[in-house]
């Protein structure tokens, strides 16, 4: 007996195939002696295949994911649901890594789980390690597992997103560190994608220490969880004996030390699900990188700010001197008040942060005080991220300058400003400034004043762009001068040349605005810049071109 | 209306100005409508968009928002009538219905008053000439004494002449403190005793006052019109008698379990007191009534169309509106009593924006979604908003009102509650459910109205919330996977691709489960584990404690729009309205708002379930609220600053009223936190503020000595 099945002759509306093509047809019997046994066999396979991955799918086992979720974590592959979109699918890689292969150890996975999926509508490369398996240590495979996908990315122009921690299982260095496929590879992948305008994204949930210290540390944007992310080279035991110093590993490598102090990390989040929250928004915000596009904006996402803007001049005032946070003016600027903060709590005096003006995604860069060595290495690390992404950037000025005095003189403020001012000159994204209060001396290059080839640049009309503040150029002038009437004449006519209407008279800038117009007055030259951005996507030659070296972490 | 009979009608106005907002405004607009008479409405700034702005031919900015600025300008209402050229105005009810001065200023200005003589508003304005006046028409008030002779043989003597059972109250008292219920002469002077002792301790005056105690008081009132020719007629009465804070919530016409000679004594004593002061248009004559006696009392007489008129409507098949049109423009009665009929039963219910659980607060608000019942000739929806309209600070919080009619009492309450299970307002709190358990309650349904009939059956009234079943919450659940698998497509660029086609696929050892929570209660906790394969949906309802409380298999579930979710769960198809709302209220800040799911099941109950915002987000809210706080103190709901009782560098003392908010006619006073200095006012009499918004700052003292 044989069922044949034949198909209609479609010709499908939208299909490629310009002449009519029948489809193969099924001469198969599904009901024969030899049909059903060979598709008996193959279940067998099937199944017991299905088993393995059920085992494999445990990890470290009950006992481990139970001492793990005790700890208020999540599990391995719970931090990957969550990393997902919620209906995305998941193209999980060699699960059967390292199968049976250890002698002196089951190490399902290689203890790690890597796949592709999508998060935030992008296919992200994903690889998340397993603590649950033996501490989360690399074996050779791991480091083999983990190398194989980030070469895959080369082509596929999937962001990675690594969810590391671990070092390298001691007993097994010889097959992990030396050798080209080893430990080593994940990192130079780490910077050769990067340099390709492919983000590396990561995510310390627990210890991430020597090597597993590098997958954060070479990462473009990371989070560590607060009071359980750890960074260090070299973790209490061996600092000791290296060195005799005594240390606990949050002082040594907790993620408000990092996050604060060092710059290590980038984002620090309260929980497991924050740091996977906080991910999802880095995605979400990666835009032009990686062959992502960055959509014209829809009418509808043009979110108003939650707070009026009217409420601009009560919070800036006129007297340059006094201070005031500028989130609150981003608060009245961009959409919806939204506002996705990068290093928050390091170099605090430099606000920076992604949010979209009228639908379009922009860096915002504000100051919140003078500028010492932390804030323009942030400053310099976000604007390399937008330009690798290809988003515009706006400048909000209030800046008194570059901390001056021996103790930043000796911390190298001059080599971190220059980074910064560097990095204003050189990114190739549009940029924006409008100035909300003073722009003194070098903060007015940091800050992108004229010379930097803003797009538009706009001022308030409380603006005051000198050499330097009026105090400060009475004492220098006092110093310098040793007649007072003279350097009080020159300190008034400073004094006015510093003006807004000074310098707009002077075509210094694009003209002074009121501070309620300048969400619209910056989203209408976002626009402009945005027609631009379809026909020029950068592209990397494989041939020498000697520069590109992807984003540093400053 | 008949012409031909009497000959003589004169013309109706061409133009009529509305002064007044809400679902009474749009009332009007629809008969004027019917009878080509073009419509003005007037505005306040926060009723630019509103319905009844959309419904008139022409509008007219009024004012700022508070009542005094807009809707009771009698000046700026009268320029814009004559700017407009509308020959008469409609006042609608509140507002400036009932005033006097306003009924003057538009004689003057030579533009008709649709309502009463500016005589008949006065007299029945003042409470002792109102009830001299009825007396002489033959209606008695409640007796009671109120004077000053205290002597207890004096009050025994009233008390007799009032007749027993009589009530000692106090005369500062409240809250049924110093109040007394004596049946007996007997146990009279014993009752004094204690009433004036316990006033004593609780309000240092023992002054009381004896009234006749009536057990069941019902509020019956009668509809009158009058005509210029001086003809009066009664349209029957209404019951009003259940009520929530001393405000109606629920009417019906007719009275249930009254005689026809009752009626008609009802109806003839309210004919007599309305031609006693040569009433014109329509008006109430509203009377205390004891069920057990059937005796009753007059109470007040209201000069204007009530709000309650569309049952009296109902029953009679008459139109108000154009009556008091017909009467305004100076023609007869359109009936006689003998004409006007009584068909059937009809019942109102108000709709109002309050949380009857708590204790009725009014609520206010954007109607998120809105979806009422089909309008019919049984069924009648009086509207002032429309969904995404919000319900203001500023006015009274009456949504809409549903009016319904049957052949007799139980046809209609049939009807009221099935109206009552097709209204859902999601947004801000309502008394929906409220109503449709009152109006399904057995002592409801058996007529024994009462004016205390909510407190009475409170218990039975506010039965505890039902819990969620498994299959509502796997509703919900699925609402929500559905919601996210589009929000997904529409986050990709590429819809077309495999990669949005093949929603929840895993290939590898990985497998897909959603695990969602959802909050009943603080302490009503489920988690809804959700997995998909060829999409299909698997559905397996846990309790927090893990308890397995339902599982659906192979579920069919699609989104038919985004608040409808379609589905077929245990063989029944059902169609389920889910609507998504942030809820601000009572989170720490607008940072960690929680989602809310309003769910309206097949099974014609509402559910209202939360999703937990996860932990770090509350930490994050916590935070920006700590930040938020020193010492500033903030609205905690929109509001209209009433009163600013400091200023600024004044010390104040822990407890000390420092600002008085309303909202919603309902006062708020904000008091210091601690011994302080105050060193920022930044509010002033009359600001709207929003929830959250900084009225001053008030330094502590210990930071003062510093």
């Amino acid at each position: 007996l044989q069922t044949l099945r034949t198909l209609p002759v479609n010709v499908c509306r939208g299909s490629r195939h310009v002449h009519t093509l029948p489809p193969l047809q099924t001469l198969v019997s599904t009901s024969s002696p030899e049909f059903v046994e060979r598709a008996n066999a193959m279940n067998g396979l099937v199944s017991e295949l299905k088993k393995d991955l059920a085992a494999i799918r445990e990890g470290g086992g009950p006992k481990a994911q139970a001492r793990m979720k005790s700890k208020g974590k999540l599990l391995p592959r719970e931090r990957l649901a969550q990393l997902l979109d919620p209906a995305s699918p998941f193209l999980e890689l060699s699960p059967l890594a390292a199968h049976n292969v250890y002698r002196d150890a089951d190490v399902p996975g290689a203890g790690i789980i890597t796949g592709i999926g999508r998060v935030a509508g992008r296919e992200c490369m994903i690889v998340v390690n397993d603590a649950t398996v033996k501490g989360g240590s690399y074996y050779p495979l791991t480091a083999s597992e983990e190398t194989h996908p980030s070469s895959r990315n080369r082509k596929g122009e999937q962001a990675p997103v690594h969810i590391p921690s671990g070092g390298a299982a001691l007993p097994h260095q010889a097959e992990v560190f030396p050798d080209a496929q080893h430990f080593g590879r994940i990192f130079y992948n780490m910077a050769q994608l990067s340099s390709q305008g492919i983000p590396q994204i990561s995510v310390v949930h627990g210890i991430s220490v020597a090597g597993g210290a590098y997958t954060s540390a070479m990462a473009d944007e990371n989070v560590i969880v607060r009071n359980q992310g750890r960074i260090f080279l070299a973790g209490p035991p061996l600092v000791k004996a290296a060195t005799g110093e005594e240390v606990g590993e949050e002082e040594l490598g907790g993620g408000d030390m990092h996050s604060s102090v060092s710059g290590v990390t980038d984002h620090l989040a309260r929980d497991d699900a924050h740091a996977i929250a906080i991910a999802r928004g880095i995605v979400g915000d990666l835009g032009a990188a990686a062959g992502g596009r960055i959509a014209l904006p829809a009418a509808e996402d043009a979110e108003p700010p939650l707070y009026s803007s009217s409420e601009l001049g009560g919070i800036v005032g006129t007297d340059v001197r006094q201070p005031f946070d500028m989130r609150e003016v981003i608060a009245r600027i961009v959409d919806g008040s939204k506002f996705r903060e990068f290093k928050k709590e390091y170099g605090t005096t430099v606000v920076t942060g992604f949010a979209s003006i009228h639908g379009h995604p922009v860096g915002v860069i504000g100051n919140n005080g003078i500028l010492f060595s932390p804030s323009a290495l942030k400053a310099a690390h976000f604007i390399e991220l937008c330009s690798q992404r290809r988003i515009p950037l706006l400048f909000l000025v209030n800046v008194t300058g570059y901390m001056v005095g021996s103790k930043a003189e000796r911390g190298g403020i001059a080599k971190d400003g220059a980074k910064m001012v560097r990095a204003v000159a050189c990114a190739n994204v549009p940029k924006f400034t409008v100035v909300v209060g003073g722009s003194f001396g070098a903060g007015n290059y940091g800050m992108c004043g004229r010379a930097y080839s803003p797009r538009f640049m706009w001022l308030w009309p409380n603006a005051k762009i000198s050499v330097m503040g009026g105090s400060q150029l009475s004492q220098v002038m006092s110093s310098v001068s040793k007649d007072p009437a003279q350097h009080a004449t020159l300190e008034k006519e400073i004094e006015e040349q510093a003006s807004a209407r000074y310098g707009s008279a002077r075509l210094w800038d694009d003209g002074i605005i009121m501070p309620e117009d300048t969400r619209d007055v910056v989203g209408l030259g976002l626009a402009l810049a945005a027609r631009e951005t379809a026909g020029t996507s950068q592209t990397h030659s494989s041939g020498w071109d000697g520069s590109s070296f992807g984003v540093f972490r400053m | 209306y008949n012409t031909e009979e009497t000959g003589k009608a004169k013309p109706l106005f061409d133009k009529i100005l509305i002064a007044n907002r809400g679902e009474i405004a749009c009332r009007v607009m629809k008969t004027a409508k019917k009878l080509g008479i073009k419509t003005v409405a007037v505005y306040s700034e926060v009723d630019r968009n509103a319905l009844h702005v959309k419904m008139a031919d022409e509008a007219y900015y009024v004012g700022p928002a508070p009542s005094a600025d807009s809707y009771l300008r009698m000046d700026k209402i009268i320029q814009i009538a004559k700017q407009s050229g509308a020959q008469a105005i409609h006042p609608g009810y509140g507002f400036l219905s009932e005033n006097a001065k306003f009924a003057t200023a538009l004689e003057e200005a030579g533009i008709t008053f649709i309502g009463p003589p500016v005589t008949a508003i006065t007299s029945m304005a003042s409470k002792s000439e109102s009830k001299d006046i009825m007396i002489a028409a033959g209606v008695p008030c409640v007796p009671g004494y109120h004077g000053s002779n205290q002597d207890p043989q004096h009050l025994l003597e009233q008390a007799k002449r009032i007749q027993f059972p009589v009530l000692i109250k106090a005369v500062l008292g409240g809250g049924g403190k110093g109040m007394r219920i004596v049946h007996k002469e007997s146990e009279f002077l014993e009752a004094l005793e204690s009433a004036k002792r316990e006033s004593l301790k609780s309000f240092s005056d023992d002054n009381v006052l004896v009234e006749k105690y009536i057990q069941k008081p019902r509020h019956i009132e009668v509809q009158v019109f009058g005509d210029t020719m001086g003809d009066v007629v009664s349209l029957w009465e209404r019951d009003c008698s259940v009520q929530r804070r001393h405000q109606k919530i629920i009417e019906e016409a007719p009275a249930p379990g009254i005689s026809e000679e009752i009626r008609k004594d009802l109806c003839d004593k309210a004919v007599a007191a309305a031609k006693a002061v040569g009433y014109v248009g329509a008006g109430t004559v509203e009377f205390i009534f004891d069920d057990d006696t059937k005796v009753f009392y007059f109470m007040e007489m209201n000069t204007r169309l009530q709000v309650e008129h569309p049952v009296t409507e109902m029953i009679t098949g008459q139109d108000l509106v154009e009556w008091q049109l017909h009467v305004a423009a100076g023609n007869p009665l359109p009936l006689t009593q003998n004409e006007i009929p009584l068909i059937g039963h009809a019942f109102e219910a108000r709709i109002y924006a309050e949380n009857p659980r708590n204790n009725f607060m009014p609520d206010v608000g954007k109607l998120v979604h809105l979806s009422t019942p089909e309008a019919s000739s049984i069924v009648r929806l009086e509207e002032g908003f429309k969904e995404g309209s919000s319900i203001e600070v500023f006015y009274d919080p009456l949504i809409a009102k549903l009016v319904v009619k049957g052949s007799d009492r139980t046809e209609a309450l049939r009807v009221l509650r099935k109206a009552l299970e097709e209204y859902q307002v999601v947004g801000l709190s309502t008394n929906i459910e409220f109503l449709r358990t009152l109006a399904g309650h057995p002592a409801f349904i058996d007529a024994e109205v009462e004016t205390g009939f909510i407190p009475k059956h409170y218990n039975e009234l506010f039965p505890p919330l039902p819990k969620p079943t498994p299959s509502v919450l796997a509703q919900s659940a699925l609402y929500l996977v559905l919601r996210d698998l589009e929000k997904d497509r529409q986050l990709s660029s590429s819809t077309t691709s495999p990669w949005s086609s093949l929603a929840f696929r895993r290939f590898g050892g990985d497998v897909h489960k959603r695990i969602i929570t959802l909050k009943a209660s603080p302490k009503d906790v489920y988690h809804v584990h959700v997995t998909s394969s060829s999409g299909r949906y698997h559905v397996q309802v846990h309790s927090q404690s893990g308890e397995v409380l339902g599982s659906f298999e192979n579920l069919d579930a699609s989104l038919q729009g985004p608040k409808t979710l379609h589905t077929e769960i245990e063989g029944r198809k059902l169609q389920t309205t889910v609507v998504s709302q942030l809820d601000h209220h009572g989170s720490p800040s607008i940072a960690s708002a929680e989602e809310k799911l309003h769910i309206f099941a097949g099974d014609s109950q509402r559910y209202a379930l939360t999703i937990p915002s996860p932990s770090w987000l509350l930490s994050l809210g916590e935070d920006a609220k700590k930040a938020m706080k020193g010492g500033g103190m903030r609205a905690p709901m929109p509001s209209v600053v009433v009163d600013v009782k400091v200023a600024n560098g004044d010390m104040v003392k822990k407890g000390q009223a420092i600002v008085v908010l309303e909202s919603m006619k309902t006062e708020t006073v904000l008091r210091a936190e601690q011994d302080g200095k105050v060193v920022v006012v930044a509010c002033k009499k009359g600001d709207m503020v929003e929830e959250g918004t900084e009225l001053a700052i008030i330094e502590p003292l210990e930071t003062i000595k510093d």
